[in-house]
């Protein structure tokens, strides 16, 4: 009974999660930049007076938005890396990392885009009309009169999107890189200590997870657009 | 000259056809011009992205015969494809299920009067929607075991399955329980005053006007996390549940060494599965919207969603973005 709530493992590999939560962060920044790059530039494409790029950008959506992550970092591994050979760096980890990188940013932007098209619908129909008729082409009403009032729009879903991706870096384990959920298992085998352990990661995500939440509604208050 | 000049009469519906937004004016003359050589330049890129990865492709020889000839085998449908996909729909099926129990009962536990039944609930639920999916499925495959072990209890099995469904389960139930509760607080106050008024007891108030209300405004939500869960079924693979991303993808790249052709057959399964199930809940999504008095003009006239703010705002927001969700 005692050995359940035995929390001297956790302390004895604090370095090891650390490590784990460390990789996480580093996936977690990274996709979310990338992915936040690439949504924005498909909500451009599919409102975007071109009908190929339409075309193009809700293909992208619709395919990556319904594949499972899982299926995505997998062939990140097994395909791109061990039988397509495509190599971003001669050290593995590196070589690993962006490919979850990639993979995870592949997935999460075709939310982005889609959140922010939703944010982009809610833009009073009046601020284009107001931003064509003072001559403002398609880039310029998109840049300076759209895409501002979108964004302030949409930040408490993209935040929920970003809390999501952030807990779905764990998925990255089938692309053999080591982060947190990787490190989990393993200490799960080494020390055996399921329940502290569990805790101790739980934790970890809670810390990341839950104040990104109070940051997002926050922000989303403060710059909600006043109509 | 009695002939006059009205030729361009029929332009304007010409032109209307290829002004699908108000991001843009219908195009005159010089942007039609302009949209085409962009048009051109940009096809030029999309095919240059896709003659890259064909090259890349071809280097490598995916596009070899025997790669793809499992897939006409009718034993690898019968073996591996059509079995995985039993297994995926098997998890989500009961997982769906299961799922939705545990919303709805924590849902309006978070609801309740009463803060000791409040209070644990609403513990739950967060619990389960701040912390990854993948750690919990590990836990309960592993955690178990290694208790009854400290309790010299007899070694509980533990299955892949159960693992699966039990995470499932939790997780997307407790994001289920938001959507619950966001669409009983999204119902009028008058339902409910007008409820208590002739009469009604809690009880009553909840079973037969809040929930109904609730879940028909909910329903694309609803039908949106139960393509994530599916999707997350495919986590499965990772602790060996036998099902379609198991099978078709890592089973047949085992056997034969065609990820790419694997990733195709695959992933166009999961698409088209959830493509439906999205279609579904599109149409919900129309239907109850069609019921429903709508407030300013927005960009989406057509589509006439609100601002999107997530949970509890839920049912504005496309099915897409259904929420906590963003899927795994």
């Amino acid at each position: 009974m005692d050995v359940l709530f035995d929390f001297t493992p956790v302390f004895d590999r604090m370095d090891d999660i650390a490590q784990g939560f460390w990789a996480t962060i580093r996936l977690a920044l990274m996709s979310g930049v990338l992915s936040l790059i690439l949504g924005t530039v498909l909500a451009g494409m599919r409102v975007s007076p071109v009908r190929i790029f339409r075309g193009a950008g809700t293909v992208y959506v619709n395919i990556f938005r319904n594949t499972p992550l899982t299926l995505i970092l997998a062939f990140c591994a097994l395909g791109l890396s061990d039988t397509l050979h495509i190599k971003l760096s001669n050290q593995s980890t590196v070589n690993f990392y962006w490919l979850a990188v990639f993979g995870l940013s592949a997935y999460t932007a075709a939310f982005i885009c889609e959140a922010l098209r939703a944010g982009i619908n809610t833009v009073p129909l009046g601020q284009a009309e107001a931003a064509r008729a003072i001559g403002l082409t398609f880039f310029q009403s998109l840049r300076l009169i759209i895409l501002p009032q979108a964004f302030r729009s949409v930040i408490a879903p993209l935040g929920s999107i970003f809390i999501a991706m952030t807990k779905n870096t764990t998925v990255v384990i089938v692309a053999s890189y080591v982060e947190s959920a990787y490190m989990m298992r393993q200490l799960f085998d080494e020390e055996g200590a399921t329940i502290p352990m569990f805790a101790a990661f739980a934790i970890g995500f809670m810390i990341l997870t839950l104040p990104m939440g109070f940051f997002f509604g926050w922000l989303s208050k403060r710059m909600a657009v006043a109509r | 000259m009695t002939t006059s000049v009205d030729t361009p009469a029929p332009k304007p519906t010409k032109a209307k056809k290829s002004e699908p937004s108000v991001l843009f004016d219908a195009p005159g003359p010089r942007a039609r011009v302009r949209n085409n050589i962009i048009a051109v330049v940009g096809t030029l890129i999309l095919l240059g992205i896709a003659y890259v990865v064909y090259g890349r492709l071809d280097e490598e020889n995916q596009f070899a015969g025997e790669l793809w000839e499992p897939f006409l085998e009718g034993e690898t449908w019968t073996e591996f494809i059509i079995p995985g996909l039993l297994g995926t729909l098997y998890a989500a099926a009961i997982g769906s299920v299961l799922a939705l129990l545990f919303g709805v009962v924590f849902g309006l536990g978070r609801l309740s009067d009463h803060w000791w039944i409040r209070v644990p609930s609403g513990a739950v639920v967060e619990f389960f929607r701040a912390i990854p999916l993948l750690i919990l499925i590990f836990f309960i495959f592993s955690g178990p075991p290694t208790i009854a072990t400290a309790f010299n209890r007899e070694f509980i099995e533990i299955t892949p399955f159960m693992a699966v469904v039990a995470g499932l389960t939790l997780y997307n139930g407790s994001v289920l329980a938001e959507v619950f509760r966001a669409g009983i607080l999204s119902i009028p106050k008058g339902q409910s005053e007008a409820a208590y008024a002739i009469g009604l007891r809690k009880n009553g108030v909840m079973r037969l006007i809040l929930v109904p209300q609730a879940v028909t405004a909910m329903m694309p939500a609803i039908v949106a996390q139960l393509v994530v869960l599916l999707k997350d079924s495919a986590l499965g693979s990772i602790i060996a549940y036998e099902e379609l991303l198991t099978l078709g993808f890592y089973q047949m790249k085992a056997n034969y060494g065609n990820a790419v052709a694997a990733l195709v057959v695959t992933g166009a399964i999961y698409i088209m599965i959830n493509m439906a199930l999205g279609y579904l809940a599109t149409r919900l999504e129309a239907r109850s919207r069609r019921s429903r008095k709508s407030t300013a003009k927005t960009m989406g006239v057509g589509i006439g969603t609100q601002p999107a703010v997530g949970v509890s705002g839920v049912n504005q927001t496309p099915p897409s973005i259904s929420g906590d969700t963003g899927g795994v």
